[in-house]
């Protein structure tokens, strides 16, 4: 059951992969258009199907502690005692992020199938988009780091190729180079820490394993009671933070996000906001056992975490670009999520992964809704006043808008206020530490509503900025004359500077992820705003990640998480858990939820007054040329290398070095050969000669050699 | 009787003339002699080995050479003879068509 969920959108991605463009020949663009377009969405929809039937069907009727469905297709790699199985995992973490994969990803392609009408690479596209469903899901169903790898990997190659869909616009091209190069940067982190985890612990697999006849627990069970040197630990949780700060565009790693907006916008929504860039979330709360046992890396992850909430919010408030916004918006929650991580809410941290799969992904879709009403216009200081052009788009929009900012009752208010609670509450740093990261987290949340706000006013409210400024400025916009090569999108009423709604297959996934954004985030009402109801989505969510031992503040312990072992220790804990969370806290954190409440009203009342005044406000130079981290990385690392290697690696290395080694070899059989031409003289008598000479040669050889022996007459 | 060692040494000296021959002469029909010279040298040293070993095979054996002597100085002279009605000389050197 399992392997058709993964398998499902690689059929799909092979039958456009292989046949779109004989579907083209055939049938033409928009009879491909529309088989192309259901292969893709049918295949994702199986995919959706299954994994939901699966989770409701089979995952959530275990009992708790118990909740865990394994498959074994085929032992991949044994050598030794290694062993890498090609094996699917479902458990609570897993079986989350393939409700959200699925569910979100058939939205988009749905979406997809609209935006992209028109197209002539639309079978590309999707076999592309289907691709990476199928990575993505092996990635997080993966029951070990070496299979979690390919995904990762694969999902990786998609968005490389997807940012460089347009590959006649050389912008695409190099910000595809971009993303690719820093997430190898990340991924070296990751293999280090893979094979860290092997020496350490002589497994690498998520679950017990039969090897050669002994059972191996999985290293994450190990970790728990391991005996292993602290160091070893940090260093396995600071590698894989590494990889996951290049997955997640975390600092310092972060700038390939912003540049991979160059793909088409349903791209941007799956895979660089709902899907793949949450991966490096997934990993951390997967290894989270490793993680609870090194306080450092713990401290790292959040501090780090919770600078990129900050930095990249202070950035997007003062970009023009709508997807850029929303890039630097995304760079910024999966701040959060890491800084929920690193105090030690790993359940908080994925609940909000989920909720803002729903909002984010929702947001790029009405921005690209926008952008195709606007016939590729993505400045939004040539947009405004839209709102009664696209009704749909900008109500859906602003249930995304007031999600993520935080506003009270939706789901970014609830997956938020979790985190800022517990970056105060944790006990997972030392004391004052939480308390500062929280008051990170709030300006942030803060600039957040600010932004977002800017974001709403440019676009919907206003003057219609679009219809003088349009005629001058659109040639240069690059992204449309250098993308889209069909020649506009087909439709006779999207000519210039008349913005339009999209058709209903745009506009029925908006509608859809609002009433997600709406309605997402009471799965996980905390305790303390239910009436002590217990919070259902961390309930499910816990037996699947390690929690920081809330009896001892200095030294972690973690509770054991082999999920295959996890019953009998969840159910010792459960009553001190509910213990700790009455009385006192209670009143605290609802405090707390209403100080967030009011920080998210107060920066959407500024916003709204602020940017209704001045839509066109510039914001300070440091902030428009984003801190200039890209030209710090071109002073300190790119330019040097390229010099490296234009002067050195070339001029010297290859020019001298390798070439002179090939040319010499040339010379030198050119040389031997100019000798041995005059042997050939084309005298069939010199050649007799040569042959007697040689008879006389061996003849005198044997006479030599056997001298002595005489024939007897 | 007239010793083994004889019969090898005029051999060998018939085929060194052969040899010679080959190698110096530009005459076509004087190097085709030649030849023949040199498959007669083998032939005596075979049949003074035949008769000191009292074995027949040997003189079976000159008796194919011959064969195939006959054989090669029908096709050789054909050659001559065509190589003369093309190029109305007999000189080697001068049937260079091949040569670059």
């Amino acid at each position: 059951m399992l392997k058709w969920i993964v398998f499902a959108p690689l059929i799909g991605a092979i039958i456009n992969g292989l046949f779109g463009r004989r579907f083209l020949a055939l049938l033409g663009q928009k009879a491909t258009e529309r088989l192309v377009g259901f292969i893709a969405c049918a295949s994702v929809g199986v995919s959706a199907a299954l994994a939901f039937t699966t989770f409701f069907g089979r995952l959530l009727p275990l009992p708790e502690g118990q909740r865990i469905i394994t498959e074994h297709l085929f032992t991949w790699l044994k050598v030794g005692s290694f062993q890498a199985d090609f094996a699917y995992l479902l458990d609570p973490l897993s079986g989350i992020y393939i409700l959200f994969i699925t569910g979100v990803g058939l939205l988009i392609h749905i979406y997809a199938a609209g935006y992209m009408h028109g197209d002539p690479g639309y079978y590309r596209f999707f076999c592309y988009l289907n691709l990476f469903m199928f990575m993505m899901l092996t990635l997080v169903l993966a029951d070990n780091l070496l299979l979690l790898f390919v995904g990762w990997e694969g999902v990786g190659l998609c968005s490389y190729l997807l940012i460089g869909y347009y590959i006649k616009w050389d912008v695409a091209g190099s910000a595809a180079k971009k993303a690719f190069v820093m997430n190898r940067i990340g991924d070296f982190g990751f293999m280090i820490a893979t094979f860290l985890v092997f020496t350490t612990f002589g497994t690498i697999s998520f679950v017990t394993k039969n090897v050669n006849g002994h059972e191996i627990h999985s290293f994450l069970a190990q970790a728990a009671s391991t005996t292993a040197a602290i160091g070893t630990l940090t260093a396995i949780a600071l590698l894989f933070f590494v990889g996951a700060t290049g997955k997640s565009a975390q600092i310092p790693l972060f700038t390939w996000l912003p540049d991979a907006m160059a793909g088409p916008t349903p791209v941007s929504a799956l895979i660089h906001a709902a899907t793949m860039v949450t991966a490096g979330v997934y990993l951390v709360a997967r290894c989270s056992p490793v993680f609870v046992k090194a306080p450092t890396a713990m401290a790292i992850v959040a501090v780090i975490g919770a600078a990129t909430a900050i930095f990249a919010a202070t950035i997007g408030i003062a970009q023009n670009d709508i997807k850029k916004v929303l890039a630097y918006s995304t760079v910024s929650q999966l701040g959060y999520m890491f800084l929920a991580c690193g105090v030690g809410a790993f359940t908080a941290g994925i609940f909000h992964v989920m909720t803002h799969a729903f909002f984010k992904a929702l947001l790029f879709l009405g921005s690209g809704s926008v952008i195709h009403g606007m016939s590729n216009e993505q400045d939004m200081r040539r947009m405004g006043g839209l709102r009664k052009y696209m009704p749909i788009t900008f109500s859906t929009m602003a249930v995304g808008w007031l999600a993520i900012s935080g506003v009270p009752l939706l789901s970014g208010f609830f997956s938020k206020d979790e985190i800022l609670w517990r970056a105060w509450s944790t006990e997972a740093l030392p004391h004052n530490w939480g308390k500062a990261l929280w008051v990170v987290a709030a300006i942030t949340a803060v600039i957040t509503a600010v932004y977002m706000t800017r974001l709403m006013v440019m676009t919907f409210w206003g003057s219609e900025r679009f219809a003088e400024a349009h005629d001058d400025h659109h040639a240069a916009t690059g992204h449309a004359s250098g993308g889209h090569t069909s020649g506009g999108h087909g439709d006779d009423h999207g000519h210039h500077g008349s913005p339009h709604e999209s058709g209903w297959l745009m506009t029925v996934p908006l509608i859809i992820l609002a009433m997600l954004s709406l309605v997402g985030g009471y799965v996980g009402v905390p305790a303390a705003l239910s009436m002590g109801r217990p919070n259902y989505f961390e309930d499910f969510l816990k037996p699947a990640v390690a929690q920081v031992d809330p009896a001892t503040a200095t030294h972690f312990v973690a509770s054991p998480t082999d999920v295959m072992a996890q019953s009998e220790a969840h159910g010792a804990e459960a009553p001190a858990q509910a213990a700790h969370e009455g009385g006192h806290d209670v009143e605290t954190e609802r405090l707390f939820t209403a100080i967030s409440s009011v920080l998210a009203l107060l920066g959407l009342g500024f916003g709204l007054v602020f940017f209704r005044r001045n839509p066109l406000w510039r914001a300070p130079k440091l902030l428009e040329d984003k801190y200039r981290v890209d030209e710090f990385y071109d002073a300190t690392v790119v330019g040097p290398v390229e010099n490296l290697s234009r002067d050195g690696l070339w001029k010297i290395v290859d020019v001298k070095i390798i070439d002179g080694f090939v040319n010499g070899v040339a010379r030198l059989f050119a040389a031997v050969a100019g000798a041995l031409r005059y042997t050939q003289t084309g005298f069939a008598r010199n050649y007799a000669a040569v042959i007697l000479f040689g008879a006389i040669i061996i003849i005198g050889y044997f006479i030599v050699s056997f001298f002595g022996i005489r024939i007897n007459i | 009787m007239v010793p083994l060692s004889w019969y090898l040494a005029l051999s060998a000296v018939l085929f060194t003339i052969g040899v010679i021959g080959v190698l110096i002469q530009r005459n076509v029909i004087s190097l085709f002699m030649c030849v023949e010279l040199m498959l007669n040298a083998v032939n005596l040293s075979l049949i003074a080995f035949s008769r000191l070993h009292g074995d027949v095979k040997g003189q079976l054996f000159v008796f194919i050479v011959m064969a195939v002597a006959a054989a090669e100085a029908a096709v050789g002279l054909a050659i001559i003879i065509a190589l003369f009605r093309s190029r109305e000389t007999l000189n080697v050197d001068e049937a260079d068509l091949l040569k670059l």
